[in-house]
């Protein structure tokens, strides 16, 4: 069987510096990516976290790659029980400049055997990257419950 | 044609702040499409067992299929079938479902592509290729009026293995 990957590519108008912005500055990210900020001096190999609205970790990992405003990697996994099967697996983000568009492309990869994690991501990237698209275009994030992403228990 | 035969090749799901009508009426109607979809109208009888066409911007037949479930505002489905010759014949229909759905103040739009027999990954790249510049375009369209100009070049990698098989491409 093959290994767990997850692909997604949206296309966006705006430029790669405001893109490379939006993922990685935690005033951006906590607009449209449920509330998360995310925590990191962005030096390869340093630690990575997200951060709820509280201010308590949901979720760990490693920088792996920061080669702005092009290629942005990182590790990690929810910290929670439900994930406790799970390891932090690799997310590389790809900007490239497509026209007047920025196409991005989001790989996520090397999940556990049997992992819940990869269900998890697999619901949370497309509303995290459909509202981020929204915010970069309109200025305005979508509403979007996270129970409406219908998580496996 | 039985549709459990056919199964998921390719999922792309994308959340709009719009309302599941209009994205309804972006899926089905000439107007929309031309923005979005590379400047080809759509013209879909919305029924059970009604023909789906796609054209060309000069009005060639591109897409041709027929529709298998119509539930508006929630779900369409349609064989999506691109007019090369022997396409068809030789890697069987292609499944086409959308899924709307609510999602809180946004509308989940699911695409999903099917198949009734394994195709590679060489040959899906093609759909893989589309789909989400298409959809990131419907999206812009209903959310901030103007699609994006998605300037695509030719899904070279689906191309090479049509070749590979015999299938002739315009």
């Amino acid at each position: 069987m093959r290994k767990p990957e997850f692909v997604y590519v949206t296309y966006i108008e705006t430029t790669p510096e405001k893109l490379w912005e939006a993922l990685t500055d935690a005033d951006f990210t906590e607009r449209y990516w449920f509330s998360a900020r995310l925590k990191s001096d962005w030096k390869v190999g340093s630690s990575f976290e997200m951060l709820r609205g509280d201010g308590t970790v949901s979720d760990a990992g490693k920088v792996v790659e920061y080669d702005r405003p092009r290629r942005l990697a990182y590790t990690f996994v929810n910290i929670s029980d439900k994930y406790k099967n799970d390891r932090p697996a690799l997310a590389t983000f790809v900007l490239e400049p497509f026209g007047k568009l920025v196409k991005l492309t989001l790989t996520h990869e090397g999940f556990a055997e049997g992992s819940k994690f990869f269900d998890g991501i697999s619901k949370g990237w497309p509303a995290i990257l459909s509202s981020l698209k929204s915010t970069l275009e309109t200025g305005k994030p979508l509403e979007i419950p996270f129970e409406a992403l219908k998580f496996e228990d | 044609m039985d549709l459990s035969r056919f199964k998921p090749a390719t999922v792309y799901t994308i959340y709009i702040a719009s309302t599941p009508e209009k994205v309804w009426q972006a899926l089905t109607t000439a107007e929309f499409s031309r923005k979005y979809f590379f400047g080809n109208p759509v013209d879909i009888e919305l029924r059970v067992g009604g023909a789906f066409i796609v054209r060309t911007p000069d009005g060639a037949l591109h897409i041709s299929g027929e529709v298998f479930e119509c539930d508006p505002p929630r779900k369409l489905t349609h064989t999506f079938n691109v007019n090369w010759p022997a396409l068809s014949e030789t890697l069987g229909p292609t499944l086409v479902s959308y899924e709307i759905e609510q999602a809180g103040q946004a509308v989940k739009l699911t695409m999903t592509e099917s198949h009734d027999r394994p195709l590679d990954d060489d040959i899906l790249s093609g759909g893989r290729q589309g789909w989400p510049a298409i959809l990131s375009s419907l999206k812009s369209l209903l959310e901030t009026g103007e699609p994006l100009t998605v300037q695509m070049a030719p899904p070279q990698r689906m191309l090479d293995a049509l070749k590979r098989l015999g299938i002739g491409t315009p």
